[in-house]
């Protein structure tokens, strides 16, 4: 096999993952069409009142996209696990860390990003003005990767357990307030007139927290699961 | 003399220490509550501003802080268990658990009676509050994960990590709830009393001793408990009298 440097490993683990959720479309579409059903059905439980959905509209997107993310999570490692590709892996010369890294990247791309994507049309669905939108699109940017990261040590921890999907967000949903509110905050500091950027370096910094210890955690979370 | 510190670490031995050591922790748990009730109900006044309401933080304020602290413990001991592969270690994080969990319902649970008659409502997104409330989701999610995993082993690894995780995660949380209840500008009631009378500072600690020491009497019964569970196979549970009979 020819030695690759961990750059080409990590652009290589992307692509597979991407391929393989690209041979099974459906499983992407049913996160994004879950995250627009949740969004949408806001309105019909509050009300259609323009400002009360203005106010609401930050905290809606972000715990639709929080819940949404939770039911893609499931996926990252079951496939691989079931077919003996993850036992591969383990045992691979290179890195788990950097290969469970490429699977998160690519677990990101294929549910996390189409998600920023369709939050615009939602906000303007919410009556958001176009500053706040922003400023919620760059917090989704930095936030949702975080999700992903966070949510594979819970998937790595429940690998191959019965009633994995819910036990999953049990252990998930409470480490991921912070990003909520963040988040969240960001958008509510536009509204407010207050500075958005120290939200925004904040979700910065735990995303930088996130990529350098969730990938090495993960890693020992499969080694524990897998043994 | 050679000392072997880790005599008790081994789960045949620690079961008959933690056997005799659990009544002196429970007597003496029992005894001191009843003195600090006493201290709390009948010595310490009537607050001037809360009236009689206040006493109920005797018991709110020691559950709180076991709570956060017993956390601390867990993650410590599973740390312990998943560092140097101990077994009684990971089976003392699982026993602190359901303590630690009840502590943070407690809490939660007097906060809700005392919030009612001074704040006028059973609870208040108050940034204290918000974070037990996460730190009681972390327990459980604790607790699921462990109860989840058919294999000791396993179940034993994955719950420390996630403790350890957790921990990690707790100041993080705190303080994130923290600004979010500022910036929500939320209630700005807050408990200021003046300088607390001293029979108060007694009652709450001496209360505050006796839940600890409950908490040490019960983790070493369920310790106790895991240990026969886990062990029941072993030739050494077999010769126990409380087994044979």
């Amino acid at each position: 096999m020819k030695k690759s440097t961990l750059p080409g490993l990590l652009v290589l683990v992307i692509r597979r993952d991407l391929v393989l959720a690209m041979r099974r479309r459906a499983d992407v579409l049913t996160t994004l069409i879950f995250f627009v059903m949740v969004v949408s059905l806001f309105p019909l439980g509050v009300g259609p009142e323009m400002s009360m959905l203005r106010k609401m509209a930050p905290g809606v997107l972000w715990v639709a996209a929080l819940l949404s993310s939770m039911l893609s999570l499931g996926r990252l490692f079951s496939a691989d696990y079931l077919d003996g590709t993850l036992e591969q892996m383990m045992l691979a010369p290179q890195s788990l860390s950097m290969l469970v890294l490429g699977k998160m990247t690519a677990h990101w791309m294929v549910s996390g990003l189409p998600l920023v994507l369709m939050a615009p049309v939602l906000g303007l669905q919410f009556d958001m003005p176009a500053q706040a939108l922003g400023v919620l699109i760059i917090g989704l940017l930095l936030g949702t990767p975080i999700l992903s990261m966070v949510g594979a040590i819970g998937a790595a921890l429940t690998l191959g357990l019965r009633g994995g999907g819910v036990l999953l967000s049990l252990l998930v949903l409470p480490l991921c307030i912070p990003v909520l509110i963040f988040g969240t905050g960001a958008v509510e500091a536009v509204s407010t007139g207050l500075s958005v950027a120290s939200h925004l370096s904040l979700l910065g910094a735990l995303l930088v927290l996130a990529l350098v210890f969730t990938p090495w955690v993960t890693a020992q979370a499969l080694r524990i699961s897998m043994e | 003399m050679a000392i072997n510190w880790f005599k008790y670490s081994a789960p045949t031995n620690f079961y008959g220490l933690a056997g005799k050591m659990i009544p002196w922790f429970a007597f003496s748990a029992a005894v001191l509550f009843a003195i600090g009730l006493y201290i709390g109900f009948v010595v310490a006044p009537v607050d001037a501003q809360q009236g009689e309401f206040y006493r109920i933080i005797f018991i709110h304020v020691p559950s709180s802080i076991l709570s956060m602290f017993l956390y601390l413990v867990m993650a410590g001991y599973a740390a312990l268990g998943l560092i140097f592969n101990t077994r009684l270690s990971a089976m003392m994080a699982t026993a602190i658990a359901p303590t630690g969990a009840l502590f943070a319902f407690i809490s939660l649970w007097t906060g809700a009676l005392w919030g009612k008659p001074m704040w006028g409502a059973w609870w208040v997104w108050d940034a204290r509050l918000t974070s037990e409330l996460i730190l009681l989701f972390l327990y459980l999610g604790y607790i699921a994960l462990h109860a989840s995993i058919d294999d000791p082993r396993r179940a034993d690894r994955a719950a420390a990590l996630l403790s350890i995780v957790g921990s990690v995660n707790v100041p993080i949380i705190y303080f994130s709830v923290k600004w979010w209840n500022t910036l929500h500008q939320g209630s700005s009631i807050k408990f200021t009393g003046t300088s607390m009378h001293i029979a108060m500072q007694q009652a709450m600690f001496t209360v505050l001793v006796a839940c600890w020491l409950y908490a040490i009497a019960v983790v070493l019964a369920r310790v106790r408990s895991i240990i026969l569970e886990r062990e029941r196979n072993t030739t050494w549970i077999g010769e126990l009298p409380e087994v044979r009979s």
